[in-house]
């Protein structure tokens, strides 16, 4: 049964190479809600917990389109519409001129793109998060590596899920309130 | 794309080459609790208070200097006809080359998977940072009216005026300010995870705060770390050909122009390979003090001085190739202008700077060939310094001389700089140190999360994990 005020269930880990297993495990033995925190990036986690490829590159790519028309565009418009002005004959939209500035543009929103897509993506800043109200959350900054399967799983459950949680050789599993 | 990104480089592949890009016998918790007890722990070395206590005397100097400035105008600077340039101008562009290392270090470095950038790329970045500030700094004081810049920009205003696109000067302020920018973001995007693990172990309830805040809730899942590495290499990719648009864009400053000894298709190349050479130089400057005073030898070993002393005279050959095509160019060029000002340069009243120039930048580094050079951290210390010193006489050389005279004799002239000129100067370093010393004290210097993926346990067990 739901307990309402229950986030899921966090058993932590004491290497990269253990959780990875752990991960993989749980992935296999049906459980798709879950998500697990560690110190450093792990590649084989992506695969291991089946997690999607980022849309991030198409973000960044968005936003270097954007920048580019933009910089190439206000140029444009102010050298050929808003005001031309005849400097020695040389054509009112010389584009070549206008390169550097719409690279640098394209760079600049491609960036901003990039760090705010990934910012956002991920939901942060996020004030309050649930995995916090786990003591020993705070050494997942530090050396440990830590699984939670939600609650919100379809197969989660309490007891199954905890004692399934343990055979994978957690030290330890640990209740997350709401 | 995604699928293939690795993680920053330094997964440790196993390496014997000696010496190691980290010492042996560390783990997760010992690479984490020494660099964030920098931070945390406290009480900072005497060097650290007697150097932020000298900096900020030279703030208060560089503050002097800019109050008198914006009361009395630009005139209290020795710049006239027909030296119109002067320590702003050189003073920039030294500024900005040093600014150039921090994210070749960041950028380049990673995407070419060298793992040993990870423990110098943070506080290169911070001092890319800084030294950006200090070069912005000079154009906006030379303005006359520095409360007008906004005028550079284009924005919708009542005198239905645009900036001119044509000029070097403009694209020179969309360069830099994106630059900044770039800077900023990948610093800031780096230290999110460090920032999260001293919110975590911070003891004292202000910096929990402080720490909490700027780590905007990071966590550490496994789905962020994907994004995250992903953004990371995005703008690892655009950061790249940035810094090497940005000088390119300072030295079309000048290369756009017809003085003699400015007009050189050499100067995008040529101002490149400088700015590295001068950015690692002060990488150097800045790295050799600080692994002996916090004891970081573990971290930043003896490896990656070696390896920025390679680079150091790699690029400072690069530069010297500058330094005979420039001198060829006005020979071959068979222009009497041109020729006349390489003659000027060499014999004039500015040749001792010009031989100091060659003696500091062309010939002080070939000392690096040596290994017992190389592995000696005084000589690199030195030799590092000297290459400063040699880049600001290079701005020095490029701009005085050629300005000073030109095409008709009638307006030669002679430039020197004011006490004002020299105090605003020793006050951007003063501001650099003061910077460079409150982000010590009070951010990781070395990446954290990125020196956890070096250390042995981490490859070990990942290595595992791939089996099945």
């Amino acid at each position: 049964m739901r307990d309402p005020r229950l986030y899921g269930l966090m058993a932590e880990f004491d290497g990269p190479g253990a959780l990875v297993a752990a991960a993989r495990r749980a992935h296999g033995e049906g459980y798709r809600k879950m998500d697990a925190y560690t110190p450093f990036p792990i590649h084989e986690l992506t695969e291991a917990l089946g997690l999607r490829r980022t849309r991030l590159p198409l973000v960044a790519l968005t936003g270097g389109i954007l920048g580019c028309a933009t910089g190439l565009g206000i140029q444009w418009f102010s050298s050929v519409v808003h005001y031309p002005l005849n400097v020695g004959g040389k054509p009112l939209a010389s584009w070549p001129a206008f390169i550097p500035i719409t690279f640098e543009l394209t760079v600049l929103f491609a960036s901003l793109f990039a760090v705010f897509g990934m910012l956002g993506l991920n939901g942060l800043p996020m004030p309050y998060h649930p995995v916090f109200n786990v003591p020993r959350f705070a050494l997942a900054s530090r050396d440990r590596f830590f699984l939670c399967v939600e609650a919100k799983d379809p197969r989660f459950d309490r007891e199954k899920t905890r004692r399934f949680l343990s055979s994978l050789g957690a030290r330890e599993v640990s209740e997350v309130e709401e | 794309m995604s699928e293939s990104i690795e993680r920053p480089p330094g997964e440790g592949r196993g390496r014997v080459t000696p010496p190691p890009i980290i010492e042996p016998g560390h783990t997760f918790a010992s690479v984490t609790d020494k660099i964030s007890a920098i931070v945390l722990g406290g009480r900072q070395p005497l060097f650290w208070v007697l150097g932020f206590f000298v900096a900020f005397l030279l703030v208060l100097v560089f503050l002097t200097a800019v109050s008198y400035l914006f009361a009395k105008g630009v005139g209290i600077w020795g710049v006239n006809q027909p030296v119109g340039w002067g320590f702003d101008i050189i003073n920039f562009v030294w500024w900005i080359g040093i600014g150039h290392a921090g994210t070749l270090i960041s950028a380049i470095l990673l995407l070419l998977r060298q793992d040993w950038r990870t423990s110098i790329n943070r506080f290169a970045e911070a001092m890319t940072l800084f030294a950006v500030a200090c070069a912005l700094l000079y154009p906006l004081m030379h303005l006359g009216r520095p409360w007008l810049f906004y005028w550079l920009i284009p924005y919708p205003n009542s005198m239905a005026l645009w900036p001119q696109w044509r000029s070097p000067l403009i694209w020179d302020v969309f360069a830099v300010s994106t630059y900044a920018t770039v800077s900023f973001l990948f610093w800031f995007v780096g230290l999110l995870p460090d920032l999260a693990t001293l919110r975590d172990r911070a003891t004292k309830k202000p910096a929990q705060i402080l720490y909490g805040m700027l780590a905007m809730g990071w966590r550490g899942s496994a789905l962020h770390w994907h994004r995250y590495e992903t953004a990371y290499l995005l703008l690892a990719g655009l950061a790249t050909p940035l810094v090497i648009s940005v000088h390119t864009v300072v030295s079309l400053d000048f290369a756009t122009s017809i003085i003699p000894g400015w007009h050189a298709t050499i100067f995008p190349p040529y101002f490149v390979a400088g700015a590295i050479y001068a950015g690692f130089a002060m990488v150097l400057i800045l790295a050799i003090p600080l692994r002996a005073v916090y004891g970081l030898q573990d971290f930043i070993t003896m490896r990656h001085l070696q390896n920025m002393a390679k680079i150091l005279l790699a690029t400072g050959l690069i530069v010297g190739y500058g330094y005979v095509i420039e001198a060829f160019f006005a020979w071959y060029s068979g222009n009497p202008y041109e020729g006349y000002m390489i003659l000027n340069r060499m014999k004039g009243p500015y040749a001792p700077m010009y031989w100091s120039l060659l003696l500091c930048n062309l010939a002080a580094p070939q000392l690096l060939w040596f290994k017992r050079v190389r592995s000696s951290p005084p000589m690199l210390f030195v030799i590092s310094l000297i290459v400063s010193i040699g880049m600001w006489i290079e701005r020095y050389v490029i701009v005085v001389t050629s300005l000073h005279r030109d095409f008709l004799p009638s307006s030669w002239g002679m430039y020197s700089g004011t006490i004002w000129d020299w105090s605003t100067f020793v006050g951007t370093i003063g501001l650099f140190l003061a910077l460079m010393f409150l982000f010590i004290r009070f951010l990781p210097m070395i990446s954290i999360f990125e020196m956890r993926t070096l250390v042995p346990e981490a490859a070990v067990e990942a290595e595992a994990g791939k089996k099945k």
